[in-house]
C-alpha cells in the first residue's frame, strides 16, 4: 500500500526520511522554508518532491496537499513549529496520522495532552539506549500507545531478577498488562504460558502507564 | 490584577507599561536581555529571563496565580504553543495570543483560543476611522478578515 506522506523540515532527519519513503514507493513531499535549502533539496531528491514554504502556513499546506495526506511528519528543530504544524494538519485538514519530532523531552507530555500522540524524541531514544546499557533490572520505556495511557517497556533480566526460572503463567502481572515478546540469544520468540524466563532475556511488555510502577516490582531483583 | 506577558517586543513592552501604570502586577518573560530596554530605565514590573515554552520559566513567573496571560512574542507558533501550555497546565482564566498570520489566527480561534491578529485589527480600525464609524469590540475586528477558501 502506498501512502501520501508530507514531511515538514528539510534538515538531516527530513532528508533521510524522505529518501527512504521515496525508495519504498510512497508519494512523498518535503516542505522546506529556506529557499536555498529547498533548491538544494530539489537537486538531491528531485524537484517533484519539494515544496518551498513555511509548513505552518495554511496556504502552503493547501498547495502541498495536506487535505489528502495520509501522514504528516513534522521534524524541524523547533518544537513550537512541529506542534503547530501537526495541530493544523489534524484540526484544519483532518489528517489522521501526524508525527512530531520533539526536541525538548519536557515537551512530550504537552504534545500528548494537545492530541499529538506520536512523538519522536532523539534525546529520549538515546537516553533509553544508554539506560539499557547500564541497568539490568530497570524497565526502559520504548514507546507509548493510546494517547500515552499504555506504555511499551522492555527489561533485560539480570541473574538476580525474581523472574528467572519462573514460567509466564506463574507470575502475577498488574491488571491490563502482558508480556508481548522475549528476545533470547538475539532472536525473538513468541511467549506462551510455558515460557520460562532465563538470565539475559530481553522482555517486552505492555502496561497501562498508571501501573508501570507495579510492573517494575515484578521485574525487580531479589533483595 | 496579576498579569504575565510573554515577549518584551513593542507590543509586549507597551502592554506591560500601560498595565503597570495602572498599578497592576505585571511579570514579563523575555529571553533576550536587550529587549528589556523597551521597559525604560527602571522596570515597572517583574522580569523573568527565559524561554516561555519552558515550564520552569513559566512557574518562575508565578503563572499559577495570575489572572491573565498574554503571548506577545513575534513568533506565532511560540505564542500558540505557550498559550496552550498555560491554558492546559496552569488553568489561567484569561489567555490572549498575538498571531500575525490571519489564517492561523482564525484556525486557533475556532479551536477556542482568544487570538488577536494585529493586521486585521489595524485595518478594521482604520476603516472605521475613515468612515466615521464608532470603534467596536475587539472580536468584531478579528472575524472581519477576508475569508480564504481552502
Amino acid at each position: 500500500m502506498s501512502y501520501y506522506v508530507i514531511i515538514v523540515g528539510g534538515g538531516n532527519v527530513g532528508i533521510q526520511l524522505a529518501k527512504r519513503l521515496i525508495a519504498r514507493g510512497h508519494e512523498t513531499v518535503l516542505l522546506e522554508k529556506d529557499s536555498r535549502q529547498a533548491q538544494k533539496l530539489g537537486n538531491l531528491l528531485g524537484e517533484e518532491h519539494i515544496v518551498y514554504g513555511d509548513g505552518c502556513d495554511i496556504l502552503v499546506q493547501k498547495v502541498a496537499g495536506f487535505k489528502r495526506a495520509d501522514i504528516v511528519v513534522s521534524v524541524t528543530g523547533e518544537d513550537e513549529d512541529n506542534l503547530i504544524c501537526c495541530q493544523l494538519a489534524k484540526e484544519v485538514w483532518g489528517v489522521n496520522r501526524v508525527v512530531a519530532r520533539v526536541n525538548d523531552p519536557a515537551h512530550e507530555a504537552i504534545f500528548r495532552e494537545i492530541g499529538i500522540d506520536d512523538t519522536v524524541s532523539a534525546t529520549g531514544i538515546i537516553f533509553s539506549l544508554i539506560d539499557q546499557q547500564i541497568s539490568s533490572d530497570e524497565l526502559v520505556p520504548v514507546g507509548h500507545l493510546h494517547k500515552g495511557h499504555v506504555e511499551i517497556v522492555e527489561s533485560t533480566l539480570g541473574e538476580k531478577s525474581r523472574l528467572i526460572g519462573q514460567a509466564v503463567r506463574d507470575i502475577t502481572l498488574p491488571q491490563g498488562s502482558f508480556i508481548a515478546y522475549v528476545f533470547r540469544n538475539g532472536a525473538g520468540m513468541q511467549v506462551n504460558g510455558d515460557t520460562i524466563f532465563e538470565t539475559g532475556d530481553m522482555v517486552v511488555a505492555m502496561v497501562p502507564t498508571a501501573r508501570a510502577e507495579e510492573l517494575r516490582s515484578v521485574f525487580a531483583d531479589i533483595a | 490584577m496579576k498579569v504575565v506577558i510573554l515577549g518584551c517586543g513593542r507590543s509586549g513592552a507597551s502592554l506591560a507599561l500601560q498595565l503597570a501604570a495602572m498599578n497592576h502586577q505585571v511579570t514579563v518573560i523575555e529571553k533576550s536581555p536587550e529587549s528589556l530596554r523597551r521597559l525604560g530605565k527602571t522596570y515597572p514590573c517583574r522580569i523573568v529571563l527565559g524561554n516561555g515554552l519552558d515550564l520552569d520559566t513559566l512557574e518562575k513567573a508565578d503563572i499559577k496565580d495570575c489572572n491573565a496571560f498574554f503571548a506577545m512574542t513575534r513568533g506565532d507558533n511560540t505564542n500558540l504553543m505557550a498559550a496552550q501550555i498555560v491554558q492546559r497546565n496552569f488553568r489561567v482564566e484569561r489567555v490572549a495570543v498575538k498571531v500575525a498570520d490571519p489564517l492561523r489566527a482564525e484556525a486557533y480561534r475556532k479551536l477556542g483560543l482568544f487570538t488577536i491578529n494585529a493586521a486585521a485589527l489595524l485595518a478594521g480600525m482604520c476603516r472605521d476611522w475613515l468612515l466615521g464609524e464608532e470603534f467596536k469590540p475587539i472580536d468584531h475586528y478579528n472575524v472581519d478578515g477576508v475569508e480564504v477558501e481552502l
